[in-house]
C-alpha cells in the first residue's frame, strides 16, 4: 500500500510484518521512532505474540537479542552511533554464535566531539565483526531489505545490519509502498533455527574454542558471507517476484554505459550523485554511477565488472579511515587491483556536513580531469583547519579542538556574547 | 585398592546422613534420577567450592522445573571448567556468550519461552562474583528493575580467580590478590565501602534474595527450589570458597564456608520483596581470626610482623552482620 510516511515509521511497519517475536529496545537518535513504533504496536496488540523489551543499554539489547534468538525466536533491535559501539563486544559475539539477528543502523557519526547527525562511520567501524550490512538508499529499499535481511540471515543463521541513513532517511517523509501481510508470509518462512536452547534436546552453545578449532569456525564465517554473496541475488530476484519491485542485490550501476568516470558511493548520498550525474550528462560528460548495496559481504567481482570498462573512478564515502584515508575506497580499490585503473578517494559529509550537488559536480570534474588528490575532503574549511593548527603552533596550551573551531567559526556563545 | 576408611558422618557437622531421612526428605543429590546437570568430568581444581554449589543449585534447580530449564552463563571458572573444547559437562540446555551480560541474555531466552508459550520452561543464570558483581552489575541490575523471569546464581569465591586471582568489588578488606599484594603500610585489599549485592538486589524489590554457603547444602538446594517456585527477578549467591584464590587446602572447602557462617563474615538470610523474612543463626560463634588464619590471602595478618588492628577491624565487620542480621539466638552463644 502507498503511503507518505517517515522512514523510521515505515521500516517499523515492515519489521512487524516481518513478525518479530523479541525485540530489544534503547533509546539513540536517530533510530528511535523506529523502536517507538514497533512498542506502540505490540502494547496496542497489533504485534503478537512479541516481547517487546526496554532494556538499560545497547549492550543490554543486543545480548538480550542473543538469549532470545538462541532459544528460537526472531529477534530484532536497531541503534546507531555510540549505541553500537557500546555493544559492540555484543555484536562480535552474535556473529562468533551464529545467530541470525537483524539490526537496523540509523547511520551517525561517532564522537568525540558528539555529533548526532548523518555519516557511516559507525557501521563501517563494525566492518570486521562478522555481521552481513546491506545500507538503502532510499526509504523504500530500507523497507524492503529488511524483509530481505530476515530471509538472508536465517537461512545463513548469521546476523545482519541493515543500514539507512539517519535523519536524511529515518526522518524524511516520503511515499513508500508497505507491502501486505500476505506477501511478507509468502516471501518470509517462519524461523526454523539451526541450532536452539530446548530441553528436550540439550546443547551447549558458546563453549570454549581453542587453536584446534577457532580457525575453522572463524573460516566458516567468512565461508557463509561468500555464500551471501550468492543468495543476496537470488533473493533480491525472489523479491521482485513476490512484490513486483528492484529492491536489494549486491550493487546496482546508474547511467554507467560507455562512461569513462565512475562515482561509487553508499546510502542516500546516491541519490544526489545520479542528479550531479544527469546534469553531467547532458552536458555531455561521460560519467556514470556504481551504488554498493551489499558493503558485508563485500561483491569484489561485482564491482570490477562494473568498474573495469571506466578510465577512472571516484569513491565517495562518509566515513574516514584516520591516518590512512578512504574505508569503503580501500576495498574498491582491491576490487580494481592490476586494473590501472586511476582512483580518487572524497571523504564527505562527515556529522551531517551537506553534500551539495555544486560541489559534487565541481568534484567530479576535477576527477574528470584527474587533478584531484588521491584523497580529498569535500568542503573543508581549510581556513578553519589551518588556524587551529597555527594556533597548536604558537601556544603548547591551545586548548580544546571542536570549541576553539567553533569560536573561530563564530558559533560559540564565548565568541557570540564575550 | 588402597584402604579408605568409610565415613557415615562428616565430623563437626550437622548433616544428618541421607538414610536418616525420609525419602521426601532427602537431598537431590540422594535422588539416583538426578539430572546431573553438571556431569562429572570437568576441569574443576580439587576443592573448588564452584563446582560443588552449582551441581546443587542446577540439579536442585531442574528438579524444581521437572526438568524444563535452560542456563544461561557468564564467562568464568565455572564456564572455561565445563566445557574444555571439545567437550561439554552440561546437561542442560546450555548457553555462554559474555562475561558481563548473562543477566541480559537470560533475559532473552526468558521472553523467547514466553512468546513460545512456554511457561513451563524455566530460566537459571549464573556466573561468579566478578562477572556479577563488577562487569555484568549493569545488566543485572536491569533485569532485576524489569523483574524478568530469571533466576540468577551468583557463585561468589571474593575475587577474580579464573584470570589468576585479582580483585574484585567482592574482595573482602586486607585479602592479598594479584592486584592487592600484602605490601607496605596497609597490605592487601583496602578497607572500602564494600558492595553488598544482596541488599542491592533487595533494593531492587525482587520477589526472592537469598544467600548460601556450600557449608550447608539442603540449605542452598532449599533456597533454590523456593526461588524455582517463584516469578520474577530472583537473587541467590552462594559462598564458594576457592583453594587456589584463598590459599586454603582442597579438603578445607567446606570448613571455610562454615566458618565464613559461623564468624558472621558471610550472613546467611533470605529476603522477599526487600524485607527479611529469615537468617541462618550463627551455631557456634567463632571469632574472626579462626576464619582468616587457615587462609593464604590473609597470613599477612598474622605471626612476625601482625597486623592485630586491621583484624580488629575485620572482627567489627562480622560484628556488624551479626547485629544487622540478629545472627545470634536470644542466648547470644
Amino acid at each position: 500500500m502507498l503511503k507518505q510516511t517517515e522512514g523510521s515509521k515505515a521500516v517499523a511497519e515492515a519489521i512487524a510484518l516481518c513478525r518479530p517475536e523479541v525485540i530489544c529496545a534503547y533509546p539513540i537518535s536517530p533510530q528511535t521512532h523506529i523502536v517507538e513504533a514497533l512498542g506502540e504496536m505490540v502494547k496496542a496488540g497489533e504485534l503478537a505474540p512479541c516481547e517487546f523489551i526496554n532494556v538499560e543499554s545497547e549492550f543490554a539489547a543486543m545480548s538480550v537479542a542473543i538469549g532470545s534468538s538462541a532459544a528460537g525466536a526472531r529477534s530484532y533491535t536497531a541503534t546507531a552511533s555510540q549505541g553500537l559501539l557500546f555493544m559492540v563486544e555484543a555484536v562480535y559475539n552474535a556473529s562468533g554464535l551464529g545467530l541470525p539477528i537483524v539490526m537496523t543502523v540509523a547511520n551517525r557519526a561517532i564522537g568525540a566531539p558528539i555529533n548526532i547527525w548523518n555519516d557511516h562511520s559507525d557501521s563501517l567501524s563494525q566492518r570486521d565483526s562478522g555481521w552481513m550490512q546491506l545500507f538503502a538508499e532510499t526509504n523504500q529499499e530500507a523497507v524492503d531489505l529488511h524483509i530481505q535481511a530476515f530471509r538472508l540471515a536465517e537461512e545463513l543463521s548469521m546476523p545482519i545490519m541493515v543500514c539507512m541513513d539517519g535523519f536524511i532517511l529515518t526522518h524524511a517523509f516520503e511515499r513508500v509502498d508497505i507491502p501486505s501481510q500476505e506477501q511478507v508470509d509468502a516471501y518470509l518462512p517462519p524461523f526454523d533455527p539451526r541450532q536452539v536452547l530446548d530441553p528436550a534436546e540439550p546443547i551447549s552453545i558458546g563453549a570454549m574454542v581453542g587453536p584446534e578449532a577457532f580457525m575453522e569456525v572463524k573460516y566458516l564465517a567468512h565461508a557463509k558471507q561468500m555464500q551471501a554473496l550468492e543468495l543476496i541475488p537470488q533473493l533480491a530476484a525472489e523479491f521482485k517476484q513476490v512484490f513486483g519491485r528492484e529492491s536489494g542485490g549486491l550493487v546496482r550501476t546508474y547511467r554507467a554505459e560507455d562512461a569513462e568516470t565512475m562515482i561509487v558511493a553508499m546510502g542516500s548520498v546516491l541519490g544526489t550523485i545520479k542528479d550531479t550525474v544527469d546534469d553531467m550528462r547532458e552536458q555531455g560528460h561521460k560519467i556514470g554511477v556504481l551504488g554498493i548495496t551489499s558493503y558485508r559481504p563485500f561483491p569484489l567481482a561485482q564491482v570490477r565488472e562494473a568498474l573495469v570498462d571506466c578510465k577512472r573512478f571516484l569513491v565517495l564515502e562518509k566515513s574516514l579511515a584516520v591516518g590512512m584515508g578512504g574505508i569503503l575506497a580501500t576495498d574498491v580499490r582491491m576490487a580494481v587491483r592490476g586494473t590501472g585503473l586511476k582512483g580518487f578517494t572524497v571523504i564527505a559529509g562527515l556529522g551531517g556536513r551537506p553534500i551539495p550537488k555544486a560541489s559534487l559536480q565541481k568534484i567530479f570534474l576535477e576527477a574528470e580531469e584527474e587533478s584531484l588528490e588521491p584523497v580529498t575532503f569535500l568542503d573543508l574549511d581549510w581556513d578553519a583547519v589551518n588556524k587551529q593548527l597555527e594556533r597548536e603552533r604558537q601556544n603548547r596550551h591551545s586548548g580544546p579542538i571542536a570549541e576553539n573551531i567553533l569560536h573561530d567559526k563564530g558559533m560559540s556563545s564565548a565568541a557570540k556574547f564575550g | 585398592m588402597p584402604f579408605q576408611p568409610v565415613k557415615f558422618y562428616q565430623t563437626g557437622t550437622y548433616t544428618v546422613g541421607n538414610r536418616l531421612l525420609g525419602q521426601d526428605e532427602r537431598s537431590e543429590q540422594a535422588n539416583p534420577q538426578r539430572s546431573n546437570s553438571i556431569n562429572s568430568g570437568h576441569r574443576a581444581c580439587q576443592g573448588c567450592g564452584e563446582a560443588l554449589g552449582a551441581r546443587y543449585a542446577i540439579d536442585a534447580a531442574m528438579a524444581e522445573s521437572n526438568g524444563q530449564l535452560i542456563a544461561v552463563n557468564a564467562t568464568g571458572c565455572l564456564e572455561v571448567f565445563s566445557t574444555p573444547y571439545p567437550e561439554s559437562s552440561w546437561q542442560v540446555p546450555w548457553i555462554h556468550s559474555l562475561f558481563g551480560n548473562a543477566p541480559a541474555v537470560a533475559t532473552g531466552v526468558a521472553a523467547a519461552m514466553k512468546v513460545k508459550g512456554r511457561s513451563d520452561v524455566r530460566v537459571v543464570a549464573q556466573g561468579g562474583d566478578g562477572g556479577t558483581t563488577d562487569i555484568g552489575f549493569g545488566c543485572l541490575s536491569g533485569m532485576f528493575e524489569r523483574n524478568d523471569d530469571v533466576l540468577y546464581i551468583c557463585y561468589d569465591n571474593e575475587a577474580y580467580m579464573n584470570t589468576g586471582v585479582q580483585r574484585s568489588s567482592a574482595t573482602p578488606p586486607a585479602a592479598r590478590t594479584a592486584t592487592t599484594m600484602p605490601v607496605g603500610p596497609e597490605p592487601g585489599n583496602v578497607f572500602g565501602q564494600g558492595k553488598n549485592l544482596p541488599e542491592i538486589a533487595m533494593a531492587h524489590g525482587i520477589p526472592y534474595v537469598a544467600t548460601a554457603t556450600v557449608a550447608d547444602l539442603r540449605d542452598l538446594e532449599y533456597k533454590v527450589r523456593k526461588a524455582m517456585k517463584m516469578h520474577g527477578a530472583r537473587y541467590i549467591q552462594i559462598f564458594v570458597p576457592c583453594p587456589l584464590g584463598f590459599g586454603t587446602a582442597s579438603h578445607d572447602t567446606i570448613r571455610i564456608a562454615r566458618l565464613a557462617k559461623e564468624s558472621g563474615m558471610f550472613p546467611v538470610f533470605e529476603a522477599e520483596h526487600g524485607e527479611v523474612t529469615g537468617v541462618l543463626k550463627i551455631r557456634h560463634k567463632v571469632g574472626i581470626e579462626e576464619y582468616l588464619s587457615p587462609q593464604k590471602r590473609f597470613a599477612h595478618l598474622f605471626g612476625k610482623h601482625a597486623h592485630p588492628e586491621t583484624v580488629a577491624r575485620m572482627q567489627a565487620i562480622a560484628d556488624r552482620n551479626i547485629r544487622k542480621y540478629g545472627l545470634l539466638d536470644e542466648e547470644g552463644n
